[in-house]
């Protein structure tokens, strides 16, 4: 996907001044946040499990060379092929070569955020292969020419009445506004897809390295057609992606899907172990596993290693008040919200996404309902000192912070500064005492905000007045 | 008992009638309060802005000046919990500053924790005629369990009725310097605090940190919302008039 986190600013104005989106997330918050309190009730020790799934995705971060192997060496012996790419571009140059050995003219695809990443689809599209999105969300987002703003449910910036509009535009016939007769008629449109299609697409939601399977978590059945129809499956995942065996896997579901969308267990999880056997019903006649790298190892080896034990549940993102507010695209790529934050210029470089690791509150609403634990807001801060030490935040703003610190380590100069400030505010508040505007960095405060001014003196002065008496 | 009092930046520059509620609440309970003069800030606008070199300046200055306290009490979740929880990692890399960080954090209070669960108060000061609503501010709850203590000292306040809102714990969009860098994601941010807050037709509004404090009131005037008063537990507990209130 290209990358646009320099714009942000640009992108947040976009979103804040669109009545639709406003609507689309305001149902986001009624039903995942409140969601998922019910659902995770259900565990009467839920905490303990998330403690222990930390572990259990830190110990295979540990193993991953390991671990990696042992996935190779069981998936190769089920008859499955294994590649390993270092890049995104390696990894769209693999599934390409195996499309044109295999002789593929059309591709169906199941969600995956690592095809997001590389670009996957306009690749092969260019090099003559066509490719169907299957994914509901998906399937808006592509008919029309839009980008995912979250990694599970992709359109959620869309309302109902624009997806009305928009499959009466694309489909032609009547306007249905019944969200079954919607679903309905994408599934006619795409059903043909998955009957001519001689390439299935999928990520991975983990790797299972004692029996060399890759599995996915989806909803829709989209992803299990995606899987069995086609002659040939390419399941592409990133190497953090591997745990050591099925209990694990089994382990990780039940917070995966809780937080993910407040459900017990999704509608389908599918398990691929090597293609067609002998005696199968169905399945793919190849079955290719691509390993990716793509800065994972990069991240692995410096202090932002916790992102790494991230499951793609989106509960960071449906809990993060910014999120809530301006929704996923003005974050510029694949990963919205607190995890994007972290992910985005771990991937795609500190230098293209300055704003990202700032513009959150750090009220840690994300870190609280992490099924994995990763302390994002953490995160967030280490990113914001590399800004600092690598002088990539304005000038202004760290003269401002170092000017504070300077006089805040100097009771007496920050003394006698506040009290000339303090009056100063309390002027600017006139008789209702509320600061209407400030000028520079103070107007952004201002601009949608008065500001309680000050009450005119210090505390330290009317202490030592106190005192005195 | 000492107790050393760390009225906090924000308190001392913007409301100083939080701090002077503080010292109230405490001495009315018997406690020696020691009111260290040079103390500024916690360092937390550094930190959090990824000026580490500034902060540990001001942590360093801060373990220096509670030494003869048995206890240290702040009324803000956000700077003790900048204290309790951040200053280990703030300092790690600081080892001579290690003993003095863990004693510092075994002292370190957040108001309403240490009235409520030290000094176990049965009564307070302060009396108050209508409804408030509590918002629960991010750094207290989240980083200082901060959630019943409050309410249970609200309880004891002759004349208070509490009305919760339907999200309390949901951020009010400050977060420090963030509320000036992206002003208009933090102001959409708390008009949902702030609708939250109308909604419930509390008279006044109680919460336990100050800049959350400035921003929901600031943005509830601008919005022309001149009658929900805004102000800080202490306040409430002590009895005490805000400052220009």
């Amino acid at each position: 996907m290209e990358l646009r986190s320099r714009n942000f600013k640009a992108g947040v104005t976009r979103s804040l001044a669109n009545p639709h989106l406003r609507n689309a997330l305001s149902n986001l918050r009624a039903r995942m946040v409140s969601g998922r309190v019910a659902s995770v009730a259900e565990l009467d020790n839920f905490e303990q499990i998330r403690e222990t799934a930390k572990q259990v995705r830190d110990d295979a971060l540990r193993h991953l060379d390991f671990l990696l192997e042992e996935f190779e060496r069981n998936a190769v012996a089920r008859g499955a092929r294994v590649h390993w790419a270092e890049t995104p571009q390696d990894m769209n140059r693999i599934v390409l070569e195996i499309a044109q050995a295999a002789k593929v003219r059309k591709a169906i695809k199941s969600k995956s955020m690592l095809g997001e990443e590389s670009g996957l689809n306009k690749y092969l599209q260019d090099a003559g292969v066509e490719v169907r999105e299957t994914d509901l969300g998906e399937y808006i987002i592509e008919q029309s020419g839009d980008v995912p703003s979250h990694i599970i449910a992709p359109a959620i910036h869309r309302t109902k009445d624009e997806v009305s509009d928009l499959f009466q535009q694309r489909h032609g016939g009547p306007r249905k506004t019944d969200i079954a007769e919607l679903t309905r008629e994408a599934r006619e449109k795409l059903r043909p897809h998955f009957l001519t299609a001689d390439m299935g697409i999928t990520g991975a939601n983990f790797l299972i390295a004692e029996t060399g399977t890759t599995m996915i978590v989806t909803n829709e059945g989209n992803g299990r057609m995606s899987t069995t129809m086609p002659r040939v499956h390419v399941a592409v995942a990133g190497i953090e992606k591997v745990l050591p065996t099925l209990e694990d896997v089994s382990f990780i579901l039940r917070l995966l899907t809780r937080s993910a969308t407040a459900q017990s267990i999704s509608n389908y999880l599918s398990f691929t172990t090597g293609p067609k056997q002998p005696g199968d019903s169905d399945g793919p006649e190849e079955f290719h596993v691509v390993i990716v790298d793509s800065g994972r190892t990069r991240v692995l080896g410096s202090e932002l290693r916790d992102a790494l034990r991230c499951i793609r549940c989106g509960a960071c993102m449906n809990h993060c008040p910014v999120y809530q507010n301006i929704g996923g695209h003005p974050y510029g790529w694949v990963y919205p919200g607190p995890i994007g934050s972290v992910l985005t210029p771990a991937y795609a470089g500190l230098e293209n996404a300055p704003d990202l690791p700032n513009a959150a509150t750090l009220c840690n609403q994300c870190g609280v309902v992490c099924p994995v634990k990763i302390p994002l807001p953490d995160l967030m801060r280490k990113l914001r000192e590399r800004q600092f030490e690598r002088k990539l935040r304005p000038w202004g703003e760290r003269t401002g912070l170092r000017l504070w610190a300077w006089a805040a380590a100097r009771p007496a100069v920050y003394a006698a500064l506040t009290r000339i400030g303090v009056r100063l505010g309390r002027m600017l508040g006139g008789r209702d005492r509320l600061i209407r505007s400030l000028p520079g960095a103070g107007g952004g405060w201002t601009a949608e905000r008065d500001l309680p001014a000050p009450s005119g003196k210090t505390f330290r002065e009317l202490y030592a007045a106190r005192k005195r008496d | 008992m000492r107790v050393g009092l760390f009225v906090t930046c924000l308190v001392d520059l913007m409301r100083p009638s939080i701090g002077f509620a503080a010292l109230q609440l405490l001495e009315d309970a018997g406690c020696e309060v020691i009111v260290p003069t040079t103390q500024t800030c916690c360092g937390q606008p550094g930190y959090n802005s990824g000026d580490r070199a500034a902060a540990q300046v001001l942590a360093r200055k801060v373990l220096g000046e509670f030494k003869e306290c048995d206890y240290v009490v702040i009324p803000s979740g956000s700077c003790s919990g900048m204290i309790k929880t951040h200053y280990p990692e703030l300092l790690s890399d600081v080892p001579q500053a290690r003993a003095e960080v863990e004693w510092l954090i075994a002292r370190t209070w957040e108001l309403t924790d240490f009235l409520a669960n030290v000094l176990k108060l049965e009564r307070v000061p302060g009396t108050f005629s209508g409804t408030v609503t509590y918002h629960d501010a991010c750094s207290g709850l989240r980083e200082m369990g901060v959630k019943s203590q409050p309410r249970a000292l609200l309880d004891k306040v002759p004349g208070l009725q509490l009305k919760e809102m339907s999200t309390p714990e949901q951020c009010c969009g400050f977060g420090g310097t963030f509320s000036v860098k992206y002003g208009d994601i933090s102001a959409r941010i708390c008009d949902q605090k702030c609708d939250d807050v109308v909604a419930t037709g509390a008279d006044a509004l109680v919460l336990g940190d100050l800049g959350c404090m400035l921003n929901i009131e600031g943005r509830l005037r601008r919005r022309g919302d001149m009658r929900t008063r805004v102000l800080h537990v202490a306040e409430v507990l002590a009895g005490s008039k805000p400052d220009g209130g």
